[in-house]
């Protein structure tokens, strides 16, 4: 598998598929781990970094005997390339951005990413399509286990797994599931919704998680606490609370579907005939317009498209796959030309279920 | 020590780090509080901690901060200040010697201050012998800045005696 393979098709978190996928995009776990015998990443030297990162990968590539991985060293590959596993949420913006040895395994379905050298030694990510918080649980804790077989964690008897951000300290997992909450906009309920998620310490981020804005109505709901409670009862919390989630979110679609269905079906039709007309077009106004359109499809006020392959616009329509696309680099008004050509060709040529085959 | 913005008496002495360099504030309770509030109302991610760690600060005199803000790992040789600044720690001993500060941070930020999940299946195997292994390759680092290379040698072979006991 090589990286350029990535750029043409969604990847594990926009397939588009599992339990509740019209609502839920993705279920996500991720674990930090330090090693025992190194300081945390801050006070590591440029050699301290570079046997952690060698210890690490070793351990990693044992994994591999089930999964084929792609092992990517950071330190060597471009920008472009970089901001393309980020796009693809399989590294952070701090891991991109970072310097010296730093790398990431990612298995072929892109289910699993670990991370060395993030803001942790060992950052442990696994995803999955779809509401499927349990599935996901059982398999990082079994790679959690694999990796651990050979090397000593840094772990203290009462405080738990011990992180470089006392945020992470204890069981160091963030669970979060990955929310597209159109019609909670469009009827402002939304921020309800988060006040109330709020008040049982559970965060809420946008898509490309802290500090970015909820782009295209996608919401992360994660677990605030990382310290004093199981895993499982972590997992608990957030599974618990989706299903609400989803029924307020399905309640105000059939709100807007009763008491506005003209406005709603002039709203999604008109998204979906900019999309598949413009001549240069923003990522920003791209991620709102898909929103309505992908409501629509769920709606079923669109009929010829699919979920899976609007899920893969929201992907192939960022920055740096669409520079991977054309294999240029561009300016942003380039860019805008370049991604309005890509809707239109996409939406034009090849409707729905035909065009994503195509394009997997 | 007057609070900057009104006449009452500073009682709050804050930290704040804007592009690197640290800022002194000093403030009365009320200033404090509004402060606090105001700057805690956008919690920004690299700074969320950091924000955090400066309510370690309240409460303190000056000279306590002081004081408390250049106690040093021993370990990795981070200082208190270095922490509250970044918002990251150094070495996994800091949560051993820091421990005072760190527990009723820990309180605020989970609710808890003790671990319920999993644990390694294989024993830490001595704790003192790991952070031994982090600070000598510190002293190490050290050494070879300073030119002291028969003490850097030294220090070399004392990490692979105690790395290939390991293995």
């Amino acid at each position: 598998m090589r990286l350029d393979d990535l750029t043409t098709n969604s990847g594990e978190w926009m397939r588009g598929s599992g339990p509740e996928s019209d609502i839920v995009i993705s279920s996500r776990v991720r674990m930090a781990r330090n090693l025992a015998d190194f300081p945390f990443i801050s006070r590591t030297t440029v050699q301290d970094r570079e046997r952690i990162e060698s210890i690490l990968h070793e351990r990693v590539a044992l994994i591999a005997s089930e999964n084929e991985l792609l092992y990517l060293d950071l330190s060597k590959l471009e920008k472009v390339d970089r901001q393309l596993l980020v796009e693809r949420h399989l590294i952070s913006r701090e891991h991109a951005e970072a310097q010296g040895a730093r790398s990431v395994a990612i298995d072929g379905d892109e289910k699993f990413s670990l991370m060395i050298n993030e803001e942790d030694h060992l950052r442990i990510q696994v995803m999955q399509s779809g509401l499927d918080l349990d599935g996901v649980w059982e398999q990082i804790n079994r790679i959690d286990d694999l990796i651990e077989e050979k090397v000593t964690y840094a772990f203290h008897e009462r405080l738990g797994y011990l992180t470089a951000c006392p945020t992470n300290v204890g069981t160091g997992m963030r669970v979060s599931v990955m929310l597209h909450l159109p019609a909670l906009v469009i009827t402002r309920q939304i921020d309800k919704v988060f006040r109330s998620l709020q008040k049982i310490s559970l965060a809420v981020r946008g898509l490309y998680g802290e500090g970015s804005q909820a782009m295209g109505d996608f919401y992360q709901i994660s677990n605030q606490v990382t310290l004093g409670l199981t895993e499982s009862e972590l997992i608990r919390r957030v599974s618990d609370i989706v299903p609400m989630i989803i029924d307020y979110e399905r309640q105000a679609r059939d709100f807007l579907v009763k008491e506005s269905h003209e406005n709603l079906h002039d709203r999604v039709s008109r998204a979906y005939g900019i999309l598949r007309t413009a001549q240069t077009i923003s990522s920003e106004e791209t991620m709102h317009l898909l929103s309505s359109v992908r409501m629509g499809v769920n709606l079923g006020l669109i009929s010829d498209l699919n979920i899976p392959a609007i899920n893969q616009l929201f992907i192939r329509t960022q920055p740096a796959h669409l520079q991977k696309l054309t294999g240029s680099d561009m300016d942003t008004s380039d860019r805008n030309i370049e991604r309005a050509r890509f809707l239109r060709r996409y939406l034009n040529k090849e409707n729905g279920t035909g065009g994503a085959a195509e394009h997997n | 020590m007057k609070c900057q913005n009104c006449d009452k008496p500073a009682t709050f002495h804050i930290t704040e780090l804007t592009d690197g360099k640290p800022q002194e504030l000093h403030l009365c309770e009320d200033h404090a509080r509004q402060y606090l509030t105001e700057s805690s109302g956008e919690p920004t991610p690299a700074s969320g901690m950091a924000a955090l760690a400066q309510q370690i600060a309240i409460g303190q005199t000056a000279e306590e901060l002081a004081r408390l803000d250049q106690q040093a790992c021993p370990v990795c040789g981070i200082t208190f200040f270095e922490f509250r600044s970044q918002g990251r720690l150094g070495c996994p001993h800091d949560y051993v010697c820091f421990q005072t500060q760190l527990e009723p941070l820990s309180v605020n930020i989970h609710g808890e201050a003790e671990h319920g999940g999993k644990r390694p299946s294989r024993p830490a195997g001595g704790s003192e012998h790991r952070t031994q292994l982090i600070r000598l390759r510190r002293e190490l680092k050290e050494a070879v800045d300073e030119e002291h290379y028969e003490r850097a040698s030294q220090l070399r072979d004392e990490i692979q005696r105690i790395e290939s006991e390991e293995s």
